[in-house]
């Protein structure tokens, strides 16, 4: 099958376009977080600074691109009744693997996320694509699209991390949590008057997704609304062209009678 | 012998001080995804009182009886998860042999607890939390049983609470933006809100 392809160049351009697609749906189409409502539990609770957030995704990114390309090399081996605990233990491997390693590498971040670290096993983004995904597909597939979940699901951390660092101390820290080797804030905050401290806590999480959900409601409504505009307005022309014709056609028949 | 007010502190302390929702953000997925009516709500908080009060059983006993002796605690989460998914299985054949009604109001629930964060959360924090090293091996698995009866009931609480403002909710005059999910986690920014102010209780 794949030697078929490598021969017809016009296939091959069109499956490079179709993993290009693939990759980058999970980023906006798709996004775990903000479409989906997946992994909202590490959403919350690590995301009140930007670091941690980051490092949050980073870890997620490691998980998701392994267990899918581990699953889709099991995949036919796996009898079905016993699909999902299997799936599992390959999560759970992996997440033992990076615990160990943010353990070892980036102490300040494993004490920071804490608990959320173990609880990358039960994240329904992960399981989500290896049941619904990575079970169906060929390796490289299950691969790229594990890697643009997740990198959606990071980006989409790192918005929620930055807007409610930003709203809690008005500046962003940096090398606290990831060693960088370097401790910096970045922007200047002495224009910022005061400290929400809200945003740090449990309440500003809630709060600050339900703002951006909101605020990505309004704009697809919009673009909703418009859409629906200009299809009404096409419909209008069409109209009108239609009774010109008419028109047109009366007026002729008309004139051959006169 | 534990003082009774050790698990007095325990059962407060984490359904109201430290809710598993609002405080750990343990189980946002069933709060969000469940909690339409007050009904499912119900259904869905006993399912998973059940199988957190189990796991916390079957897993601080192996923790310390099996994992601890043979010094291999580093897989113990790979250990835990697969305990869970198979008590769930083991719960859900027998409440499907012993009461069709009572499988018909909580079966649908019971596969998605094996991913409902809750569950492991709790094991994991009562793990952390050290019951052991503080009151004796066995006598710390009362503690640590209480302290997940004490979750479960805070999730339950919120779950019917927050399911009972969400029917109003959907009556209420909402912008378009702000419909359905978005005013949810408002309002549940809201409550955590109130219950920051009983921190500091006990």
């Amino acid at each position: 099958m794949a030697e078929k392809q490598k021969k017809n160049p016009m296939q091959k351009k069109k499956e490079k376009a179709g993993q290009l697609a693939n990759f980058t749906k999970g980023i906006i189409k798709e996004n775990p977080i903000f479409v989906f409502l997946l992994g909202m539990c590490p959403a919350l609770a690590v995301t009140s600074t930007l670091e941690t957030a980051f490092g949050m995704g980073l870890l997620v990114v490691f998980v998701l691109t392994g267990s899918n390309i581990v699953v889709s090399l099991i995949k036919n081996l796996v009898p079905e009744e016993i699909r999902i605990p299997a799936y599992i233990v390959v999560i759970a491997t992996f997440v033992t693997i990076i615990g160990m390693l943010t353990e070892a590498y980036a102490h300040d971040l494993f004490l920071a996320l804490g608990i959320f670290i173990p609880l990358i096993v039960v994240n329904c983004l992960i399981m989500g694509r290896a049941t619904s995904y990575a079970s169906k597909n060929n390796v490289l597939s299950s691969a790229i699209d594990g890697l643009g979940m997740a990198t959606g699901f990071m980006l989409a951390m790192m918005l929620i991390g930055l807007s409610r660092e930003i709203l809690a101390t008005g500046a962003i820290g940096l090398g606290v949590y990831l060693p960088l080797g370097f401790e910096m804030t970045l922007i200047n905050t002495d224009w910022y008057l005061f400290n929400m401290d809200i945003f740090i806590g449990p309440a500003g999480g809630f709060i600050v997704i339900g703002i951006w959900l909101a605020i990505f409601a309004a704009r697809g409504n919009y673009l909703k609304r418009k859409r629906e505009e200009e299809r009404k307005a096409w419909i209008e022309q069409k109209k009108k062209e239609a009774a010109e014709r008419k028109r047109k056609k009366a007026m002729e028949s008309a004139g051959e009678r006169a | 012998m534990i003082s009774p007010t050790v698990f007095f502190v325990a059962i407060v302390s984490s359904m109201l001080i430290n809710n598993i929702v609002l405080m750990r953000f343990l189980g946002v997925c069933p709060f969000l995804g469940v909690s339409k009516k007050t009904e499912s709500a119900l259904g869905m908080s006993a399912a998973v009182t059940f199988v957190m009060v189990m796991a916390s059983i079957f897993t601080y006993l192996l923790y310390y009886y099996v994992l601890a002796p043979l010094e291999i605690t580093y897989i113990s989460t790979i250990a835990f998860i697969l305990i869970i998914a198979s008590l769930v299985q083991l719960v859900e054949m027998f409440i499907k042999k012993v009461s069709k009604k009572l499988y018909k109001s909580l079966g649908i629930y019971l596969p998605l607890i094996v991913t409902n964060c809750a569950i492991l959360g709790i094991v994991e924090i009562n793990i952390g939390e050290g019951y052991a090293a503080e009151y004796g091996v066995f006598p710390g698995l009362w503690v640590a049983v209480t302290a997940a009866l004490g979750a479960a009931l805070g999730f339950g609480l919120i779950m019917f609470s927050f399911s009972s403002i969400r029917e109003r909710l959907d009556a209420a005059e909402v912008p378009a933006a702000w419909k359905g999910v978005p005013i949810s986690l408002v309002v549940a920014g809201i409550m955590a809100l109130a219950f920051l102010g009983l921190g500091g209780i006990v």
